[in-house]
């Protein structure tokens, strides 16, 4: 008899009904297919698991953790939603249609382009979508430009086409994109485009890349000096520890937009698109570390006075083993959930003071650049589609609330 | 009580100055001084620079002594004449530019806070009462999209929903013919109708982060003790509600006024930017353009005085609700 099934037995009469039809169903894969029987215990096994079950009990701390937060179900979504976000941004080369700084010039403010699989003169229906060429009048009273379809030529959609040539992190040169049309003058806009006939849709996937790698790398440089800082304050206390409490005190009592705006605003003019990204990060972390601080001074402070760090010391380990194998685990996990719930006020700020002209300028493409463009009450009116940006805004921020909502349960399992 | 207040007032005095430097410091970034853009300005225009002019500017801010000196100068023309500096965009003594702003950004600020804590609180109180019912779960929903949307995006998204659907552009705060006007009955009752936007988009965020604390505290209280007592013992379930638990779990909502108000500031100036208020955040937006820094210095340092008045304010509020703050029982 094997353990596995030891533990069958246990569970059998905790919860006879359940387990019965379990290993009826067992059996019977057992029976027919040989090789299906890994992936059947498996399925058994997590039907078993449960409040008391013996599994739980030995389980260990990183288990616990999975294990509650599969429980909260939109931090299981809002994971693979930023997977994905994040691995088109790192490779927005490859997805988008287009080229960001490519101007269609017939094409300025053509709305999205409708994907179609019918055609509408013959009704027949195609498995490859398509799209069809777009041709611009005026209106003769208001000089308002509209686009409408010419359903006479179209333009099928292709995965893996050849487009026009880039160079993948600006120096792999490449032409072949995931998905697009092979005519290069085609006016596929799958979220229009914008005064200059540039494509929306494109153009946000490359500004994906600017705000979401902002968010990392703005939180990268927060969590060192709110580690050093909150660490020094917590392990050394007295007059340190005043001293940080009192300046983060002061921090926290300025309101942080203007004074954001206000230092965004001393960079110097002179600064290309790589200072000015590295310079708002720095002045994001230099402002934005006081609440990591707080939770790492926080943390520090509880846990050495807790019961096991005593114990550990009395065992005579060092100062650096406590640290790593003790201190560290412990409060890793509410360091990673202050983390995810950082990133998005990261990617705010950088959204915010770029779309009120303070932060990034064009030519960069970031989502707060995009949103520039939709300042103007009487072009979004006109061109709705240029609000598309702050949707992807929106979902990241959501997204990244989500999972944080979701790792801090699961942060405390044993709660 | 009187020696909480004075106490507590005592120890503003070292931040406030802490933060005066931080925002002298921050006027002082930019490469060049006030005069030198100053006289950039005027030339650009064709004026002829005064020589005059600039010595006595350049004496009455000490723009010639080391920026120690100029601070104090800076500070002291603050403290005893009132004199924020000269605003060079446009022309005229800072004080002058920006009174009216800071405080209609002031008003609708707190209107904000008052409208959060208004429409928070009953529902907060509610989601607890109604755990994992229907509307639960929708206020919890809204709740992580108020805390989600940044109100900028919010404002964008309702100014532009409102305008396709009725033609209506709800910016600025007043119809054209009071813009400018000097206040009047009249002109209050025309801002009415367009105030709700800015207070609803300033008031999301909070309101958002109160429904959770409340419905938080409420959960908490109403799994004590106490409450299980009163219910065994037949207490109405209205009057048990009201009596205890709401009390506690409002308690934690003072508290939080010291960060709830410079975060509603924050939002107020960049909101007031799309939605075109008349109130400090165009202005400062544009005296940061122009790298205007006795302008966009005042705004910064009055706003922020303002915040720490304000979390004096909810300080001692919290010790008249709850005496061990007052007694000092309660330190770290």
């Amino acid at each position: 008899m094997n353990p596995d099934d030891t533990m069958q037995n246990t569970d059998d009469i905790q919860n006879p009904e359940n387990t019965v039809e379990q290993t009826a169903t067992e059996k019977q894969l057992t029976a027919t297919d040989e090789s299906a029987k890994p992936h059947a215990r498996k399925r058994a096994r997590q039907g078993r698991r449960g409040e008391g079950g013996a599994e739980y009990e030995v389980a260990s701390q990183w288990q616990l953790m999975w294990w509650k937060f599969k429980k909260h179900r939109m931090a299981t979504i809002a994971g693979p939603v930023l997977i994905i976000l994040y691995v088109v941004a790192f490779t927005c080369e490859f997805f988008g249609p287009g080229l960001p700084t490519y101007r269609y010039s017939d094409y300025t403010f053509a709305p999205p382009s409708r994907i179609r699989f019918v055609d509408v003169e013959t009704g027949e229906f195609s498995l490859r979508p398509f799209v069809y060429d777009i041709e611009r009048s005026t209106d003769p009273e208001t000089f308002r430009r509209t686009y409408s379809e010419v359903p006479g030529e179209k333009y099928h959609i292709h995965l893996f086409v050849r487009g026009r040539p880039y160079k993948f992190w600006g120096f792999i040169p490449g032409t072949i994109r995931l998905f697009g049309v092979r005519d290069l003058d085609a006016p596929f806009f799958l979220l229009g485009t914008d005064h200059l006939g540039r494509d929306m849709f494109t153009r946000i996937l490359y500004g994906a890349r600017i705000s979401l790698s902002f968010g990392i790398m703005g939180i990268f440089f927060t969590l060192i000096i709110g580690l050093i800082l909150g660490g020094l304050s917590g392990y050394l206390g007295g007059i340190v520890d005043t001293l940080i409490q009192r300046l983060i005190d002061l921090l926290l009592c300025i309101p942080t937009i203007p004074l954001w705006m206000a230092l965004a605003a001393a960079l110097p003019r002179t600064w290309g698109p790589i200072q000015i990204y590295f310079g708002m990060i720095l002045i994001f972390s230099i402002i934005g570390w006081t609440s990591l601080g707080r939770v790492v001074r926080g943390k520090m402070l509880s846990l050495r006075e807790e019961d096991f760090t005593l114990a550990a010391r009395m065992a005579g380990a060092k100062d650096g083993r406590i640290i790593r194998k003790h201190l560290l685990p412990s409060f890793m996990s509410y360091i990673i959930v202050s983390i995810t719930l950082s990133i998005p006020q990261q990617i705010i700020g950088e959204t915010s003071l770029s779309f009120l002209g303070l932060g990034l300028q064009p030519p960069v493409v970031s989502w707060g650049v995009l949103l520039q463009n939709a300042q103007n009450i009487q072009t979004l009116a006109h061109h709705p589609w240029l609000l598309w940006p702050a949707a992807f805004v929106i979902l990241a921020v959501l997204m990244f609330n989500f999972l944080g909502d979701g790792l801090r349960d699961a942060a405390d399992p044993y709660k | 009580m009187l020696t909480f207040i004075v106490r507590r007032t005592v120890q503003l005095i070292p931040l406030v100055i802490a933060i005066s430097v931080i925002i002298f410091g921050v006027i002082q970034l930019p490469p060049g001084d006030y005069l030198t853009t100053y006289i950039q300005q005027l030339e650009l225009s064709g004026t002829e620079v005064a020589e005059g002019t600039v010595e006595s500017l350049r004496r009455q801010y000490a723009l010639d002594q080391p920026p120690v000196i100029q601070y104090f100068r800076w500070v002291a023309n603050i403290v005893f004449r009132g004199d924020l500096g000269r605003s060079f965009m446009w022309q005229r003594p800072v004080r002058e530019v920006i009174g009216d702003r800071i405080g209609m950004s002031m008003m609708i600020s707190l209107i904000s806070i008052a409208f959060s804590w208004l429409i928070a609180i009953p529902i907060g109180i509610y989601s607890a009462t109604h755990q994992y019912s229907v509307p639960d779960y929708i206020f919890t929903f809204f709740g992580f999209i108020g805390i989600a949307v940044p109100g900028f995006l919010l404002a964008l998204l309702l100014v532009y929903g409102i305008f396709s659907m009725t033609g209506v552009s709800l910016t600025g705060l007043f119809p054209p013919e009071f813009q400018g006007a000097p206040w009047s009955w009249a002109k209050f009752v025309s801002m009415l109708p367009r105030l709700w936007m800015p207070v609803i988009v300033i008031g999301a965020a909070p309101m958002a982060g109160l429904i959770r604390v409340t419905r938080g505290m409420m959960l908490d209280e109403l799994s004590k003790q106490y409450v299980i007592t009163a219910r065994a013992k037949g207490v109405e379930e209205r009057r048990l509600l009201l009596k205890y638990p709401i009390r506690m779990a409002i308690n934690p909502l003072v508290s939080t006024i010291g960060w709830l108000l410079p975060a509603v500031i924050s939002s107020e100036i960049i909101v007031s930017v799309v939605l075109n208020l008349p109130t400090t955040g165009p202005m400062l937006l544009r005296a940061l353009l122009s790298q205007d820094m006795y302008l966009a210095g005042s705004f910064l340092l009055i706003t922020s005085v303002l915040t720490v008045i304000g979390t004096l304010l909810s300080d001692i509020l919290l010790a008249i609700l709850d005496p061990r703050i007052r007694f000092g029982g309660v330190s770290e």
